[in-house]
């Protein structure tokens, strides 16, 4: 079994904090039951389903600390996981930066749950795999993708009274489609929370678009450009540069937040005044848990306002030592923006570069959150306002930083995963001058 | 892929699975033990008997323990250890042609059968779409056999106090050396695989990694400038005796940087980087242009994974991966033509899982192939690719090349990398007299920043340590370089390997791959190697 019910879950942890005799306990207990299909060259390549559950015990005597694991769950595995994080506990030394457990919080649900997609089966799988594959084979053109669904629950308990239960949901699709003769490709992706929002036939159709549309490519000369990045394209690009946001590495002097002399940017402006980012785990199109790994319920956290840095992420540690209030951290990242779709904003361009997609995005110099990476999956010139020709994928060396400070216009935000981390984010398509590329690439 | 994930989940503290130090850390009861192996066949046969009977045509059942250790810190604290123990069993069935598979932490014999019951149900409700049945190579079956790493210490039975006091040691050594900040960290991993299969197939394996990297930081107050300069180990497929600080496994390269081969001094690199660290806030920024690259195999083991390891892996050549990963532009008519010119002469490279220490090499893989070495570009001409046994017949092959793995009991297994590694040069040749012969070059040292695009053609790589090359001698160290290349170009540009003398290996513990991730560790040997006419950019950029 790896999902419980708010009571089983409740009993679970209760009978762990009875069983420990340390000056405190903490517990976590999470599972889920996920399923996904795979397919590639138009026919289901895997497909599978993991079933998983896992408590971990944290307990602690003083400044020290203990922690045990266990996926099984009748009493006497519960009573061995609770005696060997005491064992430890006893043995640690004192470890100077320990907190101790967080007191009793009230947790504002959070709608992260959706019964139709706890409830997707096999052949549900398999029939998105065939919604995609049909046409693409009709077509000429060659469909790889990936629908993963999650079911899961997290329940927290603490021997101060805390508790926490909320069930979540999450299906993640994306489909490559491509040419048969390989010159052309396209990518579509979706990240939601319930299922019946989600039609694989009409997504198909924006793959097999770009698909069609990106064949026979021109190559345009490095430089910088105007661009247009898709919401997807962005993602990845703002996840490095929220590492940044870390408050302890801006003070120590290692962060793009770092201040020259020493101190950090809370409350300097560092963006275009049209930045505006926040997080909320209540956001209706991108809910997450109402609290934290560390069990701090997550609050509305102003991140960016007008350009302003509202927001650096303290530890209780670090915000202890700097007088600061430590809160939730947060699990999401929504971004203002306009009502343009990105249509709109190929039509007030000149000239410039649609990208769809970015790929393997990597630091080059953290000192300026300086990234390369590359475009994929139908890239385009724009002139006069419209898209004249697919054009071949651009390497780019870029800070998101300095991005965010030639900011044109910004449309209309959607709700995406970005591939390479867990963070929900809405953002919108970005039109942003004197985007670096450097090298061109000749990948379909 | 996913190395970055690591490093940011190393820096966050591991949420929730914070442990502590000292004791017997929290596996230690348990790590000393092993799933009885006559259980594990018991249920494993009975799992193969429920697939069979549900109408499956082949099954493959991996019970599997999976035990990681994680020793980390910063400075004079120990943030914390972690030890982590996963068991379960995955099932994987083909039913109707099609592929199912299901894995569950319920090891009786009721939880086994049920997922092998819903395995077959997931393979059937695919088969009704498949338009290409799976066709498997063949694999004899081996019976009940046994593989393990070679190790002469068991790093999960080294006390976590000794490992404690090694990095503590180390990073007062970096702080009295210059640094401002270190981040060190000992990690530990031991997969107890059992794999049982339709073909007949029992085999127990017990495989063990270790790897010890650190960050060492350094900051300018005044400037708001920060350098920093990772450790020049590597991960091995090794026991804790490769933290012996051997003498015989130091190097000391041309121009004063150290590197390691066979035993890692850890102390000493920390020092070295420490003062490495300050140095790069005041080298020389490069000035971009084309330069001819001398690189050490503690950097190329890199740029071989991305452009030659990952290019050749056959289902990125056929389009498994186009959606994540990507494809290849290492394309079957080039294989085919057996005149496709990847490189020069001087280029070989081969794919071994089989070399002592590395961290690829299993006596078996994830689906019952006994492991072995082969060509995959010979003197410079494509000649093969890597693959496993539902692709070994589409390139000829009468069996797989056993590159098949998972990286969890719950993850379903599929091709991923093997050993891929440069050969070194058959002429007598040492780093200092290829050094010697060139002009206007660039030596670097160490892996850095690292991106290739989706077909593996166009890539970017950083290092750690970069010297310009006047006149055949390595001069003052400079910053900000990186270089771009295009991969059939830059192997077509190679001049020149180093002999066997030189012959080294760097490796990666997190190379990411597939849908839903997995990770895999995987060790690329080379001797250093010279390319001529690379661009080279400044990568130096102002935020105002």
């Amino acid at each position: 079994m790896s999902i419980y019910s708010e009571q089983d879950a409740k009993v679970i942890l209760q009978k762990v904090m009875k069983l420990s005799t340390a000056d405190e306990c903490t517990a976590s207990l999470d599972g889920s039951i996920e399923g996904n299909v795979r397919y590639a060259l138009n026919n289901v390549s895997t497909s599978g389903v993991v079933n998983n559950a896992e408590l971990v015990v944290k307990v602690s005597y003083g400044k020290r600390a203990g922690t045990a694991t266990t996926n099984q769950f009748d009493d006497a595995s519960l009573k061995r996981a609770v005696e060997r994080a005491q064992e430890l506990a006893r043995l640690a030394p004192e470890n100077p930066e320990f907190m101790p457990a967080i007191e009793k919080q009230t947790y504002k649900p959070s709608s992260t749950f959706a019964a139709p997609t706890a409830a997707i089966t096999p052949e549900y799988r398999a029939k998105v795999a065939a919604d995609c594959i049909g046409p693409c084979r009709s077509d000429k053109l060659v469909a790889a993708g990936f629908l993963n669904d999650d079911n899961s629950f997290s329940a927290i308990a603490n021997s101060k009274g805390n508790f926490g239960y909320q069930a979540s949901t999450s299906v993640n699709f994306s489909c490559t489609v491509r040419t048969d003769d390989g010159q052309g490709s396209g990518w579509v992706a979706r990240n939601l929370a319930d299922v019946t929002q989600f039609n694989a036939d009409g997504e198909i159709r924006i793959a097999m678009d770009k698909a069609k549309r990106s064949a026979a490519a021109k190559a345009l000369e490095p430089g910088k450009y105007t661009v247009i990045l898709e919401p997807a394209a962005s993602a990845d690009l703002l996840t490095y540069m929220l590492n940044g946001f870390d408050a302890r590495r801006a003070d120590e002097g290692r962060s793009f937040m770092t201040k020259k002399g020493g101190g950090n940017k809370l409350g300097e402006k560092v963006f275009d005044e049209r930045v505006t980012v926040y997080a909320d785990p209540w956001d209706p199109a991108a809910a997450v848990l109402p609290w934290d790994e560390e069990g701090l319920p997550r609050e509305h956290t102003p991140i960016v306002t007008k350009g302003v840095v509202d927001y650096l992420q303290y530890s209780r540690y670090w915000a202890k030592l700097k007088n600061k209030k430590a809160i939730g951290e947060p699990g999401n990242l929504i971004m203002l923006g306009g009502d343009k779709s990105t249509m709109d904003l190929v039509k007030t361009t000149q000239k410039g570069v649609l990208v769809t997609r970015t790929w393997y995005i990597r630091m080059v110099d953290p000192q300026t959150v300086l990234l390369t990476g590359l475009t994929r999956d139908g890239t385009f010139y724009i002139e006069d306002g419209e898209i004249k020709y697919p054009i071949k994928n651009f390497r780019f060396n870029e800070s998101p930083v300095i991005m965010l400070n030639n900011v044109e216009e910004f449309g209309k935000p959607v709700r995406v995963q970005p591939e390479e981390s867990g963070t929900l984010m809405v953002l919108p398509p970005m039109k942003l001058r004197e985007f670096t590329f450097t090298s061109l690439s000749d990948a379909v | 892929m996913y190395r970055r994930d690591f490093l940011k989940t190393a820096g966050a503290g591991f949420g929730a699975l914070m442990l502590p130090i000292y004791g017997r850390a929290v596996a230690a009861d348990v790590l000393a033990t092993k799933i009885d192996v006559a259980l594990k066949k018991r249920l494993a046969t009975a799992a193969l008997e429920t697939a069979t009977k549900a109408g499956a045509t082949y099954c493959d059942v991996r019970i599997g323990r999976y035990l990681r250790q994680f020793v980390i810190t910063r400075e004079d604290k120990v943030e914390n250890t972690v030890n982590t123990e996963s068991t379960g069993a995955g099932i994987r069935v083909i039913v109707g042609g099609a592929w199912g598979f299901a894995a569950t932490n319920d090891l009786s014999a009721d939880g086994i059968a049920a997922a092998a019951a819903q395995a077959a149900a997931i393979a059937k409700a695919n088969a009704r779409y498949q338009t290409v049945p799976v066709e498997l190579a063949p694999a004899k079956g081996v019976g009940d056999v046994y593989w393990a790493t070679p190790i002469k210490r068991s790093a999960m039975e080294v006390p976590i106090k000794e490992k404690v006091d090694l990095l503590m040691s180390v990073n007062g050594a970096a702080l009295k050396a210059g640094a401002d900040y270190i981040r060190s960290v000992i990690f530990a991993v031991n997969e107890q695989k059992y794999f049982a299969s339709t073909d007949g197939s029992f085999i127990d394996q017990d495989v063990h990694r270790i790897w010890a990297p650190m960050w060492v930081t350094a900051v300018d107050k005044a400037t708001g400038k920060f350098r920093e300069r990772s450790g020049l180990s590597a991960p091995m497929g090794r026991g804790y005796e490769y933290l012996d600080a051997a003498p015989s496994g130091r190097i000391a390269l041309p121009g004063g940087a150290v590197v390691y081969s066979s035993s890692y001094d850890m102390h000493a690199d920390a020092i070295a980087a420490a003062q490495q660290a300050r140095q790069k806030l005041k080298a020389r920024s490069v000035k971009p242009g084309k330069y001819d690259l001398v690189l050490d195999p503690s950097h190329l083991w890199l740029t071989i994974h991305e452009s030659v390891g990952h290019a050749t892996e056959l289902d990125r050549v056929l389009g498994y991966e186009a959606n994540y990963a990507g494809t290849s532009f290492v394309t079957l008519d080039k294989w085919r033509s057996k005149s496709y010119k990847y490189g020069s002469p001087q280029v070989t490279i081969f794919a071994d899982k089989t070399q002592p220490g590395t961290l690829g090499a299993v006596g078996y893989d994830d689906e019952g192939v006994k492991t072995g070495r082969w060509d995959l570009i010979k003197d410079g001409i494509l000649v093969n690719y890597q693959a496993i046994r539902d692709q070994a017949h589409i390139i000829g092959l009468k069996e797989s090349q056993g590159c098949c793995y998972a990286d969890s009991w719950s993850s379903v297994q599929f091709q991923r990398m093997a050993n891929v590694s440069l050969a070194p040069g058959s002429a007598p040749l040492k780093t200092a007299d290829m050094l010697g012969g060139v002009e206007n070059g660039i030596y670097i040292v160490g892996d850095g920043s690292f991106s290739i695009d989706q077909q593996r053609y166009n890539a970017q790589f950083g290092g750690q340590l970069f010297y310009e090359i006047k006149n055949g001698k390595v001069g003052d160290m400079i910053e900000d370089v990186a270089y771009q290349m295009r991969t059939p170009e830059f192997w077509n540009a190679c001049v020149g390997v180093c002999d066997a003398g030189d012959y080294r290996f760097g490796g990666s513990f997190f190379d990411g791959k597939g849908q839903p991730g997995q990770i895999s560790a995987v060790s690329h040997g080379s001797s250093t190697a010279r390319f001529n006419g690379i661009n080279v950019i400044n990568t130096a950029r102002s935020l105002g």
